[in-house]
């Protein structure tokens, strides 16, 4: 028995360590000053200021009209309700660069509905609006993909239940599902979140790369990569420091939610 | 259990393939950089036919990746770069011998279509309302920033300021500087003009000889390559008359020798 459990923790170990192996790297090869000279590179602060408030904004909408999607989702079967939660998921799939030319033909200056958005004398290319909108493009299936699966582990039996007492619908999705789905919500956010911070080939498709308005730190990183690797490395390193305590902290707090339920 | 193996079985002849060994028998790899693909694979059907039984193997990227592989030991037998600077580092390095300047490339101005008829020519930038230019990490970036410089002794001197403040983007690399013109997105950028070829939904402009900057591009041998004298037939093939007629197709420049 412990043999067999020792075999299972090592073949574990072996993908651990391969994904383990080039973050332990990038740390390990930069030394002290060079972290600090490289932090101190015109291009960190205002990117990593840019990808906060473009994530958490991406973040507030990807929840917003993600939840009630996802809740709708996994109380609907057939044909046309598999074939709907498939499409969303497709941003998944296309490369990233796919979807930033998906989006300027959707949006830009000529595009379907860009000329409409022209015609009011308004054009979304290369502004901080585009940076979140190819943010939620690529992210929210992340999110809805997974916060669907949590409203369906919910006891249809509870959702009953509260029905025959009257609840209303509104009041069920508000008062009984999204409580009870709470922790996988969570789960669901985080990676979403994840995925918008780490979002590059749609934003430098659709809203290009300009310091301080469309520059977020995974451009950062690539613009400084062109010049000098140490200060990409540096940028990288702060991105992983970043992306680590959040997703960290939302682990915490999901366990000791668990906990407290 | 049997279907676990034969799994394991795969994955490892897959990592085995993955691999691959350096027997670069009778194979040239030639790391160029992505504004010469075109060039270097048709005068690549040439070498080939003159060499029986050697196999070209291209890497087309941007100068700044293909420095950063070679940098952390890329196996490559040729270098051939867009800009001088990564060169010299490479030189510096000692990871390649000594490099030759085999073409050259120029800058020029490219304008949607709608804005054609307000841009005229570079005096005419500043009138536009979102231009589009490389990042000045990049070459084309850092070209189009010294065009700008050098534009200020004859425009007057904000020019590059009033140029500047039109900017809504500077790409990572040429090719979507060109792009977002195209699409008029932007309404005007700065390119190679060698990236202008067939692209027909867009006005090429010319930069005054006496204001523009023009690309010199480098090849060099990769030091401790397996195949010196195929690195070397293929250096003079680039350099031959032949050669360069072929970049000229592409839109490059004759070297002056």
């Amino acid at each position: 028995m412990t043999a067999q459990r020792v075999a299972l923790a090592l073949i574990g170990a072996l993908l651990v360590l391969f994904l383990a192996l080039p973050i332990v790297s990038l740390f390990a090869s930069a030394s002290a000053t060079d972290v600090a000279s490289g932090l101190r590179h015109p291009l960190v602060w205002p990117a990593l200021r840019l990808s906060l408030t473009t994530t958490l904004i991406t973040l507030a909408i990807v929840v917003t009209l993600g939840t009630p999607l996802s809740w709708t989702l996994s109380r609907r079967q057939g044909r046309f309700w598999q074939a709907l939660e498939s499409a969303i998921q497709l941003p998944v799939v296309i490369p990233p660069a796919v979807a930033g030319v998906a989006l300027l033909l959707a949006f830009g200056r000529r595009g379907l509905f860009g000329a409409v958005l022209g015609g009011a004398g308004w054009s979304v290319t290369f502004t901080t609006t585009a940076v979140v909108m190819a943010e939620v493009f690529v992210s929210a299936p992340f999110f809805v993909q997974a916060a669907t699966s949590a409203f369906r582990r919910i006891d249809p039996q509870l959702v009953l239940v509260s029905r025959t007492f009257g609840a209303s619908p509104l009041r069920v999705f508000f008062r009984v599902a999204v409580p009870l789905a709470a922790p996988g919500l969570g789960a669901a956010a985080a990676m979403a979140w994840a995925r918008a911070l780490g979002e590059f080939g749609a934003t430098l498709m659709f809203a290009g790369n300009l310091p301080g308005t469309t520059q977020t730190l995974p451009l950062a990183i690539y613009t400084a990569l062109e010049a000098d690797l140490r200060a990409a490395q540096a940028i990288s390193m702060a991105l992983v420091v970043v992306a680590f305590s959040l997703l960290w902290f939302v682990r915490v707090t999901l366990k000791s939610s668990l906990e407290v339920s | 259990m049997s279907a676990c193996c034969r799994l394991w079985a795969l994955v490892a002849l897959l990592i085995a393939v993955g691999c691959s060994r350096d027997k670069a028998d009778g194979r040239l790899v030639i790391f160029a950089a992505s504004s010469l693909r075109e060039a270097f694979t048709a005068l690549g059907t040439d070498f080939e036919r003159t060499h029986p039984g050697v196999r070209l193997v291209f890497n087309f990227a941007g100068t700044g990746e293909l420095h950063t592989q070679l940098t952390h030991g890329a196996t490559a037998d040729v270098f051939a770069s867009a800009d001088q600077r990564h060169m010299d580092e490479l030189v510096r390095a000692g990871r390649v011998g000594e490099p030759v300047v085999f073409a050259r490339n120029e800058p020029v101005l490219v304008v949607s279509q709608d804005a054609a008829g307000t841009i005229r020519g570079l005096t005419d930038l500043p009138r536009a309302s979102r231009i589009v230019v490389g990042a000045p990490e990049v070459p084309i970036g850092r070209y189009t920033l010294q065009i700008l410089d050098r534009a200020a002794s004859h425009h007057g001197g904000d020019f590059r300021a009033r140029v500047e403040a039109k900017i809504v983007s500077r790409e990572l690399n040429v090719r979507q500087v060109l792009t977002k013109v195209r699409l008029g997105e932007a309404q005007a950028g700065v390119v190679y003009r060698s990236d202008t070829l067939g692209a027909s939904d867009l006005r090429v402009l010319e930069i005054p000889a006496a204001i523009n900057v023009v690309a010199e591009y480098p090849l060099a041998t990769v030091t401790g390559t397996p195949h010196p004298g195929l690195a070397h037939d293929w250096t003079l093939l680039v350099l031959s008359e032949a050669g360069q007629r072929g970049l000229a197709r592409a839109g490059f420049s004759a070297v002056q020798r």
